[in-house]
């Protein structure tokens, strides 16, 4: 690599090119500086949080009570994902709670009443939940309703028919032994699977590393460096692999919590490497230029709120696993807030066009945390709803700030 | 991606305004706009600010939908009726408001609604593309996976115009696209506008520049309070156009002129 001719990308000379890892560390740096903070305040919040839990009682940190709170993530979870995508517009669906508490109710009516098989009494729970996603997603398109109007509608109405389908009993039980059951309760990925699962994300981090790195070569264009691409994927193994082991002295990771980040990853995938995602950004970030640029925007709110809904019902037939029961109080309550509040703490912005798939994920950690390591406090759900609440009001405040603080450098 | 296939030769009729006009509720911005555009030919549309220059390109653009009047493309009567269909059909179009993400970098900007391999985009090559189009330009953009809203105004002019080449298109509509360019990069901007031309491709040009729009236009038209208002070419006199423009042989213009030539006689 002698080469002096400069790749296509690096003929002004105006411009600091980072190399290496001193480079990505200095790049990373600039970049929360001018505030694009990305994910850096959610790990340490969570940092933060789980410190402080370990120091008033050490169960927190217990494997099995970790364990513990990736079951009760993955509905909650779930949820936010879905939140994600219409955030990601600049859009909000309130009803997101009602929605699954609805879709509960229809999987417990169907599956446990009306006897149909379970994998149906799912798809029909799901199906709803994007009927309802093209409802909002109508409204929006053609009476140019706000979502948070539409869907704040919609909070009531789904709720009444949540009510209504339950009829005056008010509650259904699903069977201990069944599968769903078992998955929302006792399921646990082998041992050998999940370090294999651990290994593959850091695996195929090298691989694609390697072959970006090759492709922009041959097109003449720079690359931070393979050393760069290793330390990530490094880092990357060691953490997975250390939190496998220490999941693995308790009972291990709950399979829930694997469909959950599945999920995660196809919906980061669709949103970064794909041209719906692409087209999701540029609506958030300016719906006009996106509609000049022959982007259907209509089509693409469409769906959005068809994802966040479908995402909200099987987050429902989650919740349901978890509990055991489809009843009238599924969904209510902070189900609604708490998904919100897990996409926004997650660093998904309020005022669209930013925002990732893995904000669902760490943000519904933080929520999470801060629930479970109050309830072990002995703590009421008062404290749990108003320090819920604060955190929530620092994540948007720290939105607020670090979109300032972009537009005063310049990085929308 | 032209939707129709045709090849063209210089001098065929590409599009053909007949009778557009269109309302924002009671203002008139367009009355009975008649207007031409041929194969390897660069058109100035030219007129005062408000005339209803944006508003026609905007028109054809698909962007906004005429309130009457009939467009033939290609020889068929056609009606743009979203900005995705004109730029499926080979009209491309710089807006006077640039119509860029700014939460987007260069790259997925260029190739926003375009993308290569929507299932699997492929970054490399809409980089290679992006740099090889930005170079044609002269472009100064020091980093193509920047967001826009870390450009400067001609940046962002010259990412708007670069993409308007990225799909090969029949029409090029710009829009006032020199008005924030320093010095080399109007000069790239009026060359590419000929190799544009020469390459048997139609060009409208809106500038409040006269000098740029002689140096480059077969024909100017004239529009004046939303309607047409004569049609000169880079040969026709200064006064005329000027009085065209502003709707008389006696206007401020020709009375500063008047002023000053007293002035130096005095
Ligand atoms: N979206 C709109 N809504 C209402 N009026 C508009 C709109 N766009 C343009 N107009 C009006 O149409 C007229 C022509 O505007 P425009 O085409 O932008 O002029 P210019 O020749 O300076 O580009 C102006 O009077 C303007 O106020
Ligand atoms: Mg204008």
């Amino acid at each position: 690599m002698t080469d002096t001719r400069p790749t296509l990308d690096r003929a002004d000379t105006r411009v600091r090119h980072d190399e290496g890892i001193a480079g990505a560390v200095r790049a990373f740096i600039d970049r929360v500086r001018s505030g694009d903070l990305g994910m850096l305040p959610v790990a340490v919040g969570l940092l933060l949080i789980s410190a402080v839990f370990t120091v008033l009682n050490p169960v927190f940190l217990a494997p099995n009570n970790l364990v513990n709170l990736l079951f009760d993530a993955a509905a909650v979870g779930l949820i936010a994902l879905g939140v994600v995508c219409v955030l990601l517009l600049g859009e909000i669906d309130l009803s997101i709670g009602s929605m699954s508490g609805l879709s509960s109710a229809i999987t417990g009516v169907l599956w446990v009443q009306s006897g149909l098989p379970l994998p149906l009494a799912i798809v029909g729970a799901v199906l709803a939940g994007a009927l309802v996603g093209l409802l909002y997603g109508f409204l929006r398109n053609r009476f140019e309703m706000p979502s948070f109007v539409a869907t704040l509608a919609g909070l009531l109405a789904l709720l009444g028919l949540q009510l209504y389908i339950l009829g005056p009993t008010g509650s259904i039980n699903l069977p201990f032994t069944s599968p769903l059951v078992r998955f929302g309760q006792l399921l646990i990925m082998p041992a050998w699977l999940s370090y294999i699962l651990a290994v593959l994300p850091g695996a195929f981090l090298l691989y694609s590393g390697a072959q970006t790195i090759r492709r922009r070569a041959e097109a003449n264009l720079s690359s931070a460096g393979m050393s760069v691409v290793i330390a990530k994927a490094a880092l990357l193994t060691i953490a997975l692999l250390v939190a496998v082991y220490y999941l693995e002295l308790g009972r291990g990771v709950p399979w829930m919590f694997g469909v959950f980040v599945l999920f995660v990853m196809v919906l980061n995938y669709a949103l970064t490497r794909t041209q719906w995602g692409r087209s999701m950004f540029a609506v958030g970030g300016n719906a006009e230029a996106a509609r000049r640029s022959g982007i259907n925007v209509q089509r693409i709110r469409l769906s959005a709120f068809v994802l966040c809904s479908s995402f909200a019902a099987l987050g429902g037939v989650f919740a349901a696993a978890r509990l055991a029961s489809a009843s009238q109080q599924a969904g209510t309550g902070d189900v609604n807030l708490n998904a919100i509040a897990a996409a926004v703490i997650g660093g998904t912005s309020l005022f669209g066009g930013r925002g990732s798939a893995w904000s669902a994920l760490l943000g519904v950690l933080v929520i999470m945390a801060i629930s479970n390591g109050l309830t072990l406090l002995n703590l009421s759900s008062s404290l749990r709803y108003m320090i819920t609440g604060a955190v929530l009001a620092i994540a948007v405040i720290v939105d607020s700030l670090a979109r300032r603080s972009r537009a005063s450098h310049g990085r929308a | 991606m032209n939707g129709t296939g045709e090849s063209l030769t210089k001098g065929d009729l590409i599009l053909s305004l007949r009778g557009v006009s269109k309302q924002f509720g009671a203002v008139t911005a367009l009355a009975d706009i008649e207007l031409d555009i041929h194969a390897g030919e660069v058109v100035a549309l030219v007129g005062d600010n408000g005339a209803g220059k944006s508003t026609l390109v905007k028109v054809l653009a698909g962007v906004h939908q005429p309130t009457s009047g009939t467009i033939q493309y290609m020889g068929r009567e056609v009606n743009f009726d979203t900005p995705g269909k004109a730029l499926e059909m080979g009209i491309a179009t710089v807006f006077q408001d640039l119509a860029l993400c700014e939460n987007l970098d260069v790259v997925a900007n260029l190739f926003l609604g375009h993308e290569v391999n929507p299932w699997r985009l492929d970054e490399v090559q809409m980089e290679v593309r992006a740099w090889t189009l930005l170079q044609e330009l002269a472009a100064r953009i020091p980093s193509v996976r920047e967001p826009i809203a870390s450009l400067s105004g001609g940046q962002r002019q010259t990412v708007a115009i670069a993409r308007s080449l990225l799909l090969d298109p029949k029409i090029i509509m710009l829009d006032e696209p020199t008005a924030a360019l320093g010095v080399a990069q109007t000069a790239e901007v009026l060359n590419l506008i000929e190799r544009v031309r020469d390459r048997g491709h139609g060009v409208i040009l809106i500038s409040h520049n006269m000098e740029d729009v002689r140096a480059v236009a077969d024909r100017i038209v004239v529009l004046r309070l939303g309607r047409n208002n004569g049609v000169f070419t880079a040969e026709s006199s200064h006064q005329d156009l000027v009085a065209a423009i502003t709707g008389a042989t006696e206007n401020s213009v020709s009375r500063r002129a008047a002023r000053k030539l007293e002035e130096a006689e005095r």
